[in-house]
């Protein structure tokens, strides 16, 4: 690796392509298959509540993981490269948080305006 | 004013060059590779990382997309349409639930292993067979692209609108317009590019490093592999939109 990063320019690439087995390739290509027909499989049986949101959550992730890990090679890049790009999604994690909270503050406000219908009529307008 | 430092250097004694040092492993890699003063990325083309930063920008376009359906359906006061009523298909006079989204999700699939399959060949240098693989990968993606056509006009024939839907909650509509549409944006752009990589390594252009037609750079097989990186993140974000808003 080290003779490759002296080499400059277009042949860099080469020197260290990213050149793996098929049959690793083969393997993951199954397991999202499998894990494809799980999380529909999830929807077709209907399954409802926490169970439902975990396994479509555990699906999601491990068909996400496989493909990021192999597919894109992550696991054979430099850790530099791979930190520089997955830490920065999962402060990702915490807007989802903050609109969370603003989401559920939204549904608050929206149920008790609801809830108490329109403001009442008796009070008077400014007459202008 | 250079002149004299110059004949300097050139007339003095030869500055032994030194190899480059030998990458380290683990967490001081990373920590080494940060603070060599020069590319971070030591073992990762410039095409390449640039690809990752990108697909890192789309990864947010995504994520506030997918933040903003989670606000709209926390918030809303309406029931949110069932999905795996909306989406059900009528096959043999049966309701099966969310069929054409299952059979779009293995077709996304199979271009994505097609994809791998057409960057192993590439670096093998077999060209017939990564030509080939690239243009079912975009065949696939084409076939994809169909199928969601077929879903929009199913949906706007049944009433759905970006500001309302028969169903309940008016905010469905659009946000089902807006992620699937930029989902099936990225899939069609990711089409065209498999087509034009694909004639490029018909030709041979990259075994004679041709000059290309964008960048005017010279090509090698990375950049089969650069656009599996675009691929499989087409792929990628499919998953996440499959689990939150068709399964959830």
């Amino acid at each position: 690796m080290a003779e490759a990063h002296a080499v400059a320019g277009g042949q860099q690439g080469q020197a260290h392509g990213q050149h793996h087995p098929i049959r690793v390739y083969l393997i993951v290509w199954f397991w999202l298959f499998v894990l494809s027909t799980l999380s529909y499989l999830v929807d077709y049986f209907q399954f409802e509540g926490y169970l439902r949101w975990g396994l479509i959550v555990l699906f999601m992730l491990l068909k996400a993981g496989l493909i990021v890990a192999v597919f894109m090679h992550m696991v054979w890049e430099r850790l530099a490269l791979v930190y520089a790009i997955l830490v920065p999604p999962l402060v990702v994690l915490v807007f989802v948080a903050i609109m969370a909270v603003e989401g559920d503050h939204t549904a608050l406000t929206r149920g008790s305006f609801f809830a108490g219908g329109p403001p009442a009529p008796t009070v008077e307008a400014p007459v202008h | 004013m250079h002149e004299p430092a110059a004949t300097a250097v050139a007339a003095g004694p030869a500055v032994p060059v030194l190899p480059p040092a030998p990458l380290k492993p683990g967490h001081r890699g990373v920590a080494a590779d940060f603070a060599s003063d020069q590319r971070a990325f030591k073992t990762a083309t410039w095409h390449k990382a640039m690809m990752w930063i990108f697909l890192l920008s789309d990864t947010f376009v995504f994520s506030c997309f997918l933040i903003s359906y989670m606000t709209d359906r926390m918030s809303t006061v309406e029931p949110w349409p069932n999905a795996s009523e909306v989406f059900s298909l009528e096959l043999f006079g049966e309701n099966v639930p969310l069929l054409l989204i299952a059979i779009m999700t293995f077709v996304l699939i199979s271009s994505s292993g097609t994809m791998a399959m057409a960057v192993n060949c590439g670096y093998a240098r077999d060209r017939k067979k990564t030509t080939w693989l690239l243009l079912v990968t975009a065949a696939l993606g084409a076939t994809f692209v169909g199928m969601q056509a077929f879903e929009w006009s199913k949906l706007i024939a049944e009433g759905v609108r970006p500001w309302g839907n028969p169903w309940g909650a008016a905010q469905f509509g659009a946000v089902f317009f807006t992620i699937t549409g930029f989902h099936g944006t990225h899939v069609t752009i990711g089409v065209i590019f498999l087509l034009i990589v694909a004639r490029k390594v018909w030709r041979g252009d990259y075994d004679i490093a041709r000059r290309g037609f964008f960048t005017s750079r010279r090509g090698d097989y990375q950049q089969v592999e650069v656009m599996g990186l675009y691929w499989h993140f087409v792929d990628l974000v499919w998953v996440f939109i499959f689990a939150f808003f068709y399964l959830w």
